[in-house]
This record gives C-alpha cells, sequence and structure tokens, in this order.
C-alpha cells in the first residue's frame, strides 16, 4: 500500500506522562514518528501535541484511532497540507571566518534568517519555515562546516476558523 | 478521617464485596482502615492470584473486580495479572501501594515504577498524590474499568498521600471525564445498513466473541439468533453465547475451532462479527474474511474495526444497545437452504470425529483415559447452570472441542493464554456467584503454576471442584514440537510433580482420581455429589493430541 506522510494534531490533557503515553504507544505498535514538538497551548490545562509520521492508510487509520483512545486525549485530526500552516525552527551553527562570515550572512538573508550569535570563529542562524525550506537552506550551507544543528520539528495550526477545537 | 478510611468508603459506595490482595508496609494504611468495613479480604498466596481471582470475580459478576498489594515485588507479581485482564477486556481496579511520595524515583527499598511497567496492558493508570483527589479518582476508575470497551485500570497510592487527613469527603455521583466519552448507542443508519444486509443474504453467519459476554448481551443475540433462524459460531472466549446443543449453533472458529465452524465463516456471504477483535487464533487469515462477502463489524472499540480487516459496515456500541434494536423487528429472509447446508458440514464433523484412530471414547491406553471423553461426560454431568474455567494448554483445547454448555458460563484466558488462570479465576468465580457450581479444569503444569491458591480456598471455606489432566508434560508445547521439531522434544517433562492425592490431603481437600474408562463416569459423579472442594486427577496419556 502507498507510503504516506501525514502531521496529526493531537490535544491532550496535561497530565503527568501524557507525552510518554503517546511517544510509548508510538514504539510499542510500530508507528514511525518523523518529528514530535509538544507545548502548552492558551488554555493552560491543554498541550498542544504535533506529531508528523509516515505509513500506509491502514497505519494511518490506527494511529487516529489508537491515539485517540488514549484517556487523557481530547481531540486528535490530521493536518492537512492544503489547509494548513506548518513550520519548524532549526538553529544552526557554522564555522565562519572573518572573511566568511558576509557570504553566510547573504545566505540566511535570502531565507529571512536571523544571525542571533556569532563569534570570531562561528555564526549562530535561527531559521523558521516548513520542513523543505530548513532542509534546502542546510544543503546550501553544505559548503560549510555545520559545527552543530538544532530543529524543532513541525508545529502546525489549521488555517481561518473552519478547524478551530473549542475546549470546554 | 484519613485518605484510606476515604478510600474504603468509596469502595463500599460502589458495592465492592470483596478485596483481593497481599499486606506489605506500603499499602498497611489500607488494609488497617478495611478493619473498620463490611468489604470482606481475601489474603492471596502470590498476588499474581489476586489479579486473576478478581478475574474470575468481575466475570461472573459484571461488576470491577478489586485487587490491592503492596509497592516493589507485590506489585510487579500483579503484572501477569493485569495483562491477562487486558487481553480478554476484563475490568479491575487494581491498587497498589507505594513509597513515600517524595522518595518516588530514588529508588528506595520495595519502590517498583508500576504504573510505568503497566502502562501499554491497563485501559488508565493514576499515580495518586493529593489524597483529597482519592474520591474523584476511585470513581472514575470504576467508570473506566467497566464502560465502554473494558480493562483493567491501575491506581498507585504512596504511603504518605494513604496516611494524610481529609478534610471534607464527599463521593462524586458519577465520573465526568472530558476526554473519555465511549459511545454506547449503535448508529442508526449503520444499524439499518445491517439488517438491509442481512435481509438480502443468503448465507449468513453471526461469530459472537468474548464482547457479547461483556456486554452482557448473551439473550438479545440468541433472542436475534432465534426469531430470524440466523447461524452463530463463536470465538473461545464467545463460547456459552448458545447452548453447545443449540441447532443454530456450529461451533467454534480459528485453528483450534471445529472444521464445520470455519467452513460456515468460509463459505458466508454475510459475516457479523461481534465483539470479537478478528484475532489471529480465530481468524488466521483476515483477508479472507473480507473477500466475495459483507463483513460486518459490531465493537464498542472503534480502534478493533479495521485493525486486522477492514470492514464493509462498522457499527460501534454496546452490544446489549445494537442487538435490542435489531430485536425490534423481524428479518424477512428465509436462510433454509443455508442451515441444511450448515447441518451438513457438522454431520461430516461429527462422523469424522468418530473415525479416528482410537474412536471417541478409548485412547487405547489402559492406564489413560481419553479427555474429550472425559470433558464431554463431566461438563455433562455438571449442573446446568455451572461455570467452567478452563485453564490454558491442550486442556483449554480439549475443553473448547468438547464442553457442554447449557446456561453456564466457560472462562479461560483467551488473548493472553496465561496459565495458572484456572484455580485462582474459578475461586474469585465462586465467590462472585455463591449459588453456581464452579469447576476448574487444569493440566499438571499450569495447576502447578497457581496450585498455592489450595491454602486460600481452604482458608476461606470456598468450594470449587478442581480437576487436573495428568499427562506429566506440557502436552501442548510437547504437541507442537511432535509437529514442528519431529518429536525432538525440549524441557516439557514434569518430573517431579508432587502426589497429587497427597498434597490434597495435606491441604485436607478430598480427592479423587480416574485412570480407566470404565468407571469414569461413577468417579464424575462422585467427584459433583457434593458442593465441597474436592480435586479430581484424570490420567491422560502423553501422546494425546488436542
Amino acid at each position: 500500500m502507498k507510503e504516506n506522510i501525514k502531521v496529526f494534531q493531537i490535544l491532550v490533557d496535561n497530565t503527568s506522562g501524557v507525552l510518554s503515553r503517546i511517544s510509548g504507544l508510538f514504539t510499542r505498535r510500530g508507528y514511525n514518528i518523523e518529528s514530535i514538538s509538544a507545548g502548552v497551548t492558551a488554555d493552560p490545562r491543554i498541550t498542544r501535541i504535533t506529531i508528523k509520521t509516515s505509513g500506509d492508510d491502514d497505519i494511518m487509520e490506527q494511529i487516529e484511532k489508537q491515539v485517540g483512545k488514549l484517556l487523557d486525549v481530547r481531540d486528535i485530526h490530521e493536518l492537512k497540507p492544503e489547509e494548513s500552516v506548518f513550520r519548524e525552527l532549526a538553529m544552526i551553527k557554522v564555522r565562519a571566518t572573518a572573511s566568511q562570515r558576509e557570504n553566510v550572512i547573504a545566505l540566511a538573508g535570502i531565507f529571512r534568517g536571523n544571525i542571533i550569535d556569532v563569534s570570531s570563529e562561528s555564526l549562530m542562524i535561527e531559521v523558521t519555515g516548513n520542513s523543505g525550506k530548513i532542509d534546502a537552506f542546510i544543503k546550501l550551507l553544505s559548503g560549510y562546516e555545520i559545527l552543530e544543528l538544532a530543529r524543532t520539528g513541525v508545529a502546525g495550526l489549521g488555517r481561518g476558523t473552519k478547524n478551530v477545537i473549542y475546549i470546554d | 478521617m484519613t485518605a484510606t478510611d476515604a478510600l474504603i468508603k468509596c469502595l463500599e459506595m460502589e458495592g465492592v464485596t470483596h478485596v483481593f490482595g497481599y499486606p506489605g508496609v506500603a499499602i498497611c494504611p489500607f488494609y488497617d482502615s478495611i478493619l473498620n468495613s463490611s468489604i470482606k479480604t481475601i489474603l492471596v498466596r502470590q498476588e499474581q492470584n489476586a489479579a486473576h481471582e478478581a478475574s474470575g470475580y468481575a466475570r461472573v459478576t459484571g461488576k470491577a473486580g478489586v485487587a490491592v498489594v503492596t509497592s516493589g515485588p507485590g506489585a510487579t507479581n500483579l503484572i501477569t495479572g493485569i495483562a491477562t485482564a487486558f487481553a480478554d477486556s476484563i475490568p479491575l481496579v487494581c491498587i497498589t501501594g507505594q513509597v513515600n511520595s517524595e522518595l518516588m524515583g530514588s529508588d528506595v527499598f520495595q519502590e517498583a515504577d508500576i504504573s510505568g511497567a503497566c502502562e501499554s496492558f491497563v485501559k488508565y493508570s493514576y499515580i495518586v498524590r493529593d489524597p483529597n483527589e482519592i474520591p474523584r479518582i476511585i470513581k472514575e476508575a470504576f467508570y473506566i474499568a467497566t464502560s465502554g470497551r473494558k480493562g483493567p485500570v491501575l491506581i498507585d497510592l504512596p504511603i504518605d498521600v494513604q496516611m494524610a487527613e481529609i478534610r471534607k469527603f464527599s463521593y462524586p455521583e458519577e465520573a465526568n471525564i472530558r476526554t473519555y466519552k465511549p459511545t454506547v448507542e449503535g448508529h442508526a443508519v449503520q444499524i439499518r445498513k445491517v439488517l438491509r444486509a442481512l435481509k438480502n443474504a443468503r448465507r449468513p453467519i453471526i461469530c459472537a466473541g468474548g464482547g457479547v459476554h461483556l456486554s452482557g448481551a448473551k439473550e438479545e443475540v440468541r433472542r436475534f439468533v432465534e426469531e430470524n433462524e440466523i447461524p452463530l459460531v463463536c470465538t473461545m472466549m464467545g463460547l456459552g453465547t448458545l447452548p453447545t446443543d443449540h441447532p443454530l449453533f456450529y461451533g467454534m472458529v480459528g485453528n483450534n475451532g471445529q472444521v464445520y465452524g470455519n467452513r460456515a465463516m468460509n463459505d458466508a456471504d454475510v459475516v457479523l462479527m461481534v465483539g470479537a477483535r478478528v484475532a489471529d487464533r480465530s481468524i488466521t487469515q483476515p483477508d479472507l474474511i473480507t473477500e466475495n462477502k459483507v463483513l460486518v463489524h459490531i465493537d464498542v472499540d472503534p480502534a478493533e474495526i479495521g485493525k486486522n480487516a477492514g470492514p464493509t459496515i462498522p457499527l460501534v456500541g454496546d452490544i446489549k444497545n445494537i442487538f435490542e434494536h435489531f430485536n425490534q423487528k423481524v428479518i424477512e429472509a428465509d436462510y433454509t437452504d443455508w442451515i441444511d447446508r450448515l447441518d451438513g458440514y457438522k454431520d461430516d464433523g461429527m462422523n469424522a470425529r468418530t473415525r479416528t484412530v482410537y474412536g471417541d471414547e478409548d485412547d487405547g491406553n489402559p492406564d489413560t483415559v481419553a479427555p474429550s471423553f472425559f470433558i464431554r461426560e463431566l461438563s455433562r454431568a455438571m449442573k446446568k447452570d455451572a461455570v467452567y474455567v478452563a485453564d490454558v494448554g491442550q486442556n483449554q483445547m480439549w475443553s473448547c472441542a468438547n464442553v457442554r454448555i447449557r446456561e453456564g458460563r466457560f472462562l479461560t484466558s483467551g488473548g493472553m493464554g496465561t496459565m495458572g488462570y484456572a484455580v485462582p479465576a474459578a475461586l474469585g468465580a465462586k465467590i462472585g456467584a455463591p449459588d453456581k457450581q464452579v469447576v476448574a479444569v487444569c493440566g499438571d503444569g499450569g495447576f502447578q503454576m497457581t496450585m498455592m491458591e489450595l491454602a486460600t480456598l481452604k482458608q476461606y471455606d470456598v468450594h470449587v471442584k478442581i480437576v487436573v489432566l495428568h499427562n506429566g508434560v506440557l502436552g501442548l508445547v510437547r504437541q507442537y514440537q511432535h509437529f514442528t521439531y519431529k518429536d525432538r522434544f525440549s524441557v516439557i517433562n514434569l518430573d517431579g510433580s508432587p502426589d497429587l492425592e497427597k498434597l490434597s490431603a495435606a491441604y485436607g481437600i478430598p480427592y479423587l482420581r480416574i485412570s480407566d474408562e470404565a468407571d469414569m463416569l461413577d468417579k464424575i459423579d462422585a467427584f459433583l455429589a457434593t458442593d465441597e472442594t474436592m480435586l479430581l486427577e484424570v490420567m491422560v496419556d502423553p501422546n494425546s493430541l488436542a
């Protein structure tokens, strides 16, 4: 069956161990996690977990049902690419001597990246965007030595007001 | 009022009559408070049995069984019992003592992360940090365990929380869990679709699973089958949905089931899976039951629907509720030809059985009896509404294939296949249904895993009939090695087993032994004649296959 990649938005009660319950479920049932990010919502009782996963249609259906069955989970649904906005943050530290600095800053500028730390031998760039944009930026930096790299994983929201989940 | 006083009060308000367990320092506040209560305590001889006993109790009463043990090894011993209950969706509330909450995570004496260890086989778990939350948590725990797809709930209770004072006690009227609203009511459109599919069907079959018993829907399903004359097969967990001799019952399906039951499934054009998981032991090739047929899958757990086989018509909800809807009208259809065909299959199957090498009623060995013959006669002699508890192994296979169920129940560990389940589960069942005759049937391997519960039976004067099929080997493994490893037997001899007559005497339990078909019926009658606990050892040839 066709392998596809989906992003699920999961709203959970902020109970202790909830993230491990969800990631444990993925591990023991053999579902892939391409990326996972979690953070509290405007309502402090609720955490939003965004999981990017891959698998065939049957697995996708099972993920939705099995995660939905966990008692701490208020809602799980797919963030469809055409109806959603995705962002990921990457922090990239590259080796850059004084002579290379200008070029790196110019590249970062094209990708709307910010320079957030400078030392005599390195630059740290912050770049946000969808995963593809970040991949492309990292690829462009391949001529330089990447010293350290941190990526957050995908966060996403549905567009407009159609898919907003209201919590009572 | 201490937290455990409050906890006991909650249990009383939930209608708990018995607590199965084993104390230790970390649960002593609980066992101190329970002295002031009318709830009876049963001291098991190993914690695993506390969960099995609670499971037997839950299955005959329909209420959640309660097991209460101490921290560390007490809690970890409970794990097999919890996993067994989870696999068969049995409602349990398991309470474990825990070390002082300030010390949790520092590896102190008898500390184990039990909620972490059990995460994948409990329906939900709590670690109680605030004693004032106890009433809410207990209310939720019982609700979660007994609603939707039932299952075990774990409550880990640190000793300091148990000893804390509670300012104001009030027990909530109902559990209100925002994230948990199981679907009970079947969707009207789907119900109509199912009825239409049955009306258009020529060869319909219902496959009943354990969900029928869990939902308490036996009467509703039976009525539906009889009024519409639809044939029924079942999974191991569904045994007892119809009496074994019911004309519309076509046996158990699966690799240990009857050939005619499987033929019925394969030839059907509409299959109703009812409270069954389409699990590997029942449906070896899930693709086959969707090929050229309409598959209707009825289950309270939406995640089971489509997990192993994609249904044509999914129907989520409580089986009892759904069949009440089904029963509102009789389906206008005639399946007589189909039933004739299935009766033919059944006759063929019965004839094939009597054509086996030694026939049906003799195993060809003068010192042993044919286990299938024994099981048939035993269950025939049992009371009409008796509870038959089968252990795991060949005894279970012989039981499934030969037991005669009328109005009673058939209990076994289906999903997990936990050896040693029968004796403790029978004990729990007898406590839950004291007026019923309860018979545990085990092999000599499984029996030795939990035979320490003979002491519990004795201590609390619980009357259970215990059958040990003695072949001196781990029969089902031996059988597997016979076929798969061409008789290269490995680690299956039970040499060193105790003399069961002396063992029974040591526990003060009467003992009988059957080693010959000639006096088998008399011995069975003698075994069942009294109400008292008795051990019946039945000699079986190790070459007898299941």
